[in-house]
């Protein structure tokens, strides 16, 4: 389980139904979004030109993927004059390949990392613990996941489904230590602990990216804590890996995205720490540096006219937070390390539409808008859940039915025929009684003695 | 005006009521009211539920209806939104630049009707009366796909007699979502039971919204549990007279 | 065919057509100290406001009793402070606190930023001590971030610091101080 990966091993209504019933989840969740969506709502108001920094973003990620390819090489040709190397992974397994080989070639069997919703997308952990290596998560979160053998389910926060208590717990079984009390404070102090030494002995770092900016070469990683700093500074040796949709064309781009990353993910108007670098600088860092540049889907999303825009998600989580599903069903519903609305048009272009229970996450959605609102990018997340809910093979029952209405409601003397004598208002309500799931919790509407239509030709008379 | 009554699906079989109220509202404003009987669906629910083919021949057969109308009025916010956006986008996936076209024809003609109140004001001829204690839910499609956002409720506050109270978390969406509370009824039965217990909370009388859909939803909820509170769409309310 | 031209061969077939987006660029204004000042507070760091003639004094009290390090190139006196001559990390941990210059100051963000120059040292001294003082003259505050990497080299490695370390990952309870400094103080030298 830990590592998470993307592919749902069942479909959405099962997995929700299953984590619904966990009444402790709930309330974990509803209180940690709500906190930070009106934190969020603060940290927006002040930006004057909100919807116009929301505009800027969205264009410049459009452009960056408009001249891709342009960029990517640019990207390479700048870290490689750097001092750093470049590889292209085309699959999850030959990203993870390129990682062990590296490790390998060092004789490293520990790598520590800094969180990357990228690594758990393949599986990095498993993939390399399948080779002898063992991979230590140092965000706090992410460290939680991993003693918990458990997988995250929120972006930025992906421990977010576990309160003080349980991670007191956890760290008592599984660090043989005393906690004090849950304070967070705490507990924090004992990850601290936990962790300093193994920074200090580690040979090797993996890492994600937040950006990359193609016309200088630099890579750029967000975070709070300082683990990052911790990982990207203080080994030899750094991987990075990144999906090809993070590269930014300009340097001036930079400023655009960090108005918007913390102020939507964190709810902050800046993260503790940026770290931002290029190849390998003398006498300070890692001496060594990969970058692998990660396809794993991207290109097919990419060649989509309509799911396009999804590569525009900077991972910043705001979605997940506003969302009504994700804060009720949490993050391990969607069966993804990409959960919430994003998750529900990610993960199934990138696995293809044919994945039949990713292909259930599009109709995970009541379509509220609430993601598309609080979206940094503006990637209209409605619009592509009903473009990707159009791409799904329907169940015969089900497309029979909407047949039968298409017939109906395309002809005006059908639908007429059928509103007479509460006929389609009766077939609506005994159509709905014959759903379980509607009937255990909902009163069928009352039929009414005549239709609109009835009324209004009787008035005519 | 000429005003081309959009009354919905939904409407014109489950709350003709909600019909009717909009237009004696329409009627009171001094328009002239038509209603063009071949009207039958916008294509809604089959574009949401990925029926894309059959929605845009329906979005479609909605556009030769009302395309010359000078202007449309409809007792539903997502309806509306769905004219208004959804047409756009389905003629952009399918790239049918005629139906993109058409569509945006049909922007600054086609209200829903508490946006066309707001707009063009009116509550001072209308005077309505509802001696009742009230909360809005404000509806996804109304608030954020049209842009409403919570202004409806200016319209409530100036009903005479009637006792206001704003719902606590009133963003948050009631659970419809038309298939999806049928798809994914238990994550849709969590939301409706949340939407339920801030409605309750308020001991209200009603609970109004600009869309029938979202209140049989919300009304199907309340009643289940055998709660107080009745759902009631906006029209209604603004309808409503002091008894002579 | 390997994975750079199957990768770039996709791209190229997806056929998104080319565009150039406007940026529109970002007005130039006066930074506010005052607004700086704010916002590097409310991350809970300690801003002290100083001029040059006495700050050496203001750096004694805060180093009083500590095992100071400073960057090779450091103008100001302080007693006992070492200046870093490649130290091992496991050295580096062994000093309380580390002052250090930086290369600008952003007021809209209230964030530092250091770019490794010789008066702020290489990342790992600002990084493994637990204590961090970082001194900013008031000219190098900037009003936005486009201004801040205006004046900053990108090939430079640069740390963005806006407060001290902190976690929000139990239950989105802010703490401060995990791995990195838990103490962050910020000198401004007015003068």
């Amino acid at each position: 389980m830990s590592g998470g990966g993307i592919r749902p091993s069942m479909s959405f209504s099962d997995a929700a139904r299953e984590t619904l019933k966990n009444r402790t989840l709930r309330h974990n969740l509803g209180f940690a979004t709500r906190t930070i969506c009106s934190k969020r709502e603060k940290v927006v108001a002040e930006i004057a030109d909100w919807e116009q920094t929301r505009t800027a973003g969205s264009m410049l990620k459009d452009e960056a993927l408009a001249n891709l390819e342009e960029n990517l090489l640019i990207l390479e040709e700048k870290v490689v004059a750097a001092g750093g190397k470049v590889h292209w992974a085309a699959t999850a397994t030959q990203a993870v390949e390129i990682v062990a080989m590296i490790a390998k070639s060092h004789q490293v069997s520990k790598v520590v990392k800094v969180k990357s919703i990228t690594s758990d997308e393949i599986e990095l952990n498993d993939g390399l613990a399948a080779q002898g290596i063992t991979a230590l998560e140092t965000d706090l979160a992410e460290l939680i996941c991993q003693l918990a053998d458990d997988s995250p389910s929120h972006i930025l926060v992906p421990a977010i489904h576990k309160n003080r208590d349980e991670i007191r717990a956890l760290f008592e079984a599984k660090l043989g230590v005393r906690a004090e009390t849950s304070e967070p404070a705490a507990l924090a102090e004992i990850a601290r602990t936990h962790l300093r030494q193994k920074f200090l002995e580690a040979k090797m770092a993996v890492s994600g990216a937040n950006f990359a900016v193609a016309e200088t070469g630099c890579i750029g990683v967000v975070e709070s804590e300082g683990n990052g700093r911790m990982c990207l500074t203080l080994p030899e040796v750094l991987v990075t890996i990144m999906g090809i949709e993070k590269v930014l064309p300009k340097w001036e781009d930079v400023a655009t995205l960090m108005r918007l990353l913390p102020r939507s993910s964190t709810a902050e108007r800046m993260n503790p720490y940026t770290s931002i670098w290029t190849g390998v600088t003398p006498g300070d860092g890692p001496q060594e540096f990969h970058l692998i540049l990660l396809d794993n889907g991207r290109t097919t999303v990419l060649a989509d006219a309509v799911g396009r825009q999804t590569l525009r998600c900077i991972r910043c989580s705001a979605c997940l937070n506003v969302c009504p599903v994700y804060q009720r069903t949490g993050g391990h519903a969607y069966g993804s390390v990409y959960p919430g609305p994003i998750g529900a048009i990610l993960t199934p272009q990138l696995l293809g539409m044919e994945h039949k229970n990713a292909n259930t996450l599009p109709f995970a959605s009541s379509m509220c808008g609430a993601c598309y609102e609080a979206c940094p990018v503006k990637i209209n997340i409605p619009e592509v859940l009903a473009y990707l809910r159009g791409k799904t093979a329907k169940n015969p029952a089900e497309s029979s039915a909407f047949r039968a209405a298409f017939w109906m409601m395309s002809d005006h003397r059908r639908f007429s025929a059928a509103l007479k004598g509460r006929r389609l208002g009766v077939s609506i309500v005994s159509g709905l009684g014959l759903v379980k799931g509607w009937t255990d919790s909902r009163e069928m509407p009352e039929v009414p003695a005549e239709s609109f239509r009835t009324w209004w030709s009787k008035r005519g008379q | 005006m000429t005003i081309q009554l959009f009354i919905t699906c939904l409407n014109d079989a489950l709350y003709p009521g909600t019909g009717v109220a909009t237009t004696e509202i329409l009627e009171r404003l001094g328009h002239s009211v038509e209603f063009d009987p071949r009207q039958t669906c916008c294509g809604q629910m089959h574009l949401n539920s990925g029926y894309t083919d059959e929605a845009i021949q329906l979005a479609e057969r909605w556009l030769d209806i009302y395309e010359d109308a000078e202007c449309i009025v409809s007792p539903s916010g997502s309806c509306v939104a769905n004219v208004r956006e959804m047409f756009g986008h389905a003629g952009h996936w399918t790239q049918n630049s005629n139906l993109i076209e058409r569509a945006a024809k049909m922007d600054g003609k086609l209200f829903e009707l508490s946006e066309f109140i707001l707009k063009f004001g009116g509550m001072d001829v209308l005077n309505p009366y509802f001696p009742h204690r009230v909360t809005y839910h404000p509806t996804c499609h109304g608030a954020r796909a049209l842009g409403l956002k919570d202004s409806p409720e200016q319209l409530l506050r100036q009903v005479q007699g009637l006792d206001f109270v704003e719902l606590s978390e009133k963003w948050q969406c009631c659970g419809f979502g038309g298939t999806f509370s049928l798809k994914n009824s238990d994550t849709s039965a969590a939301m409706l039971q949340d939407k339920c217990e801030t409605i309750c909370a308020l001991d209200v009388e009603y609970c109004v919204a600009i869309d029938n859909s979202c209140l049989m939803h919300i009304g199907g909820g309340l009643r289940k549990d055998g709660k107080v509170p009745k759902v009631i769409h906006l029209a209604e309310v603004l309808a409503s007279q002091e008894p002579k | 065919m390997d994975s750079k031209e199957l990768i770039l061969r996709r791209i190229r077939s997806a056929a998104v057509t080319p565009a150039l987006h406007k940026r529109v660029p970002v007005e130039k204004r006066p930074a506010s100290l005052e607004a700086f000042v704010e916002r590097v507070e409310d991350y809970r760091a300690t801003v002290y406001r100083t001029t040059r003639n006495d700050i050496e004094s203001l750096l004694a009290t805060l180093c009083e009793n500590k095992q100071c390090l400073t960057p090779e190139q450091f103008d100001f006196f302080i007693f006992p402070a070492q200046s870093d001559k490649d130290y091992s990390h496991a050295d580096l941990a062994l000093f309380d606190t580390t002052i250090t210059m930086c290369a600008v100051g952003i007021e809209e963000s209230g964030t530092i930023v250091l770019d490794s120059g010789p008066d702020q040292g290489r990342r790992a001294i600002t990084l493994i001590p637990d204590h961090h003082i970082c001194i900013i003259r008031a000219d190098q505050i900037v009003a936005t971030l486009e201004e801040a990497l205006q004046r900053l080299d990108p090939t430079r490695p640069l740390t963005f610091i806006s407060g001290p370390s902190a976690t929000s990952d139990i239950e989105l309870v802010r703490v401060e101080g995990v791995h990195g400094p838990r103490k962050l103080e910020v000198i401004l030298l007015e003068d």
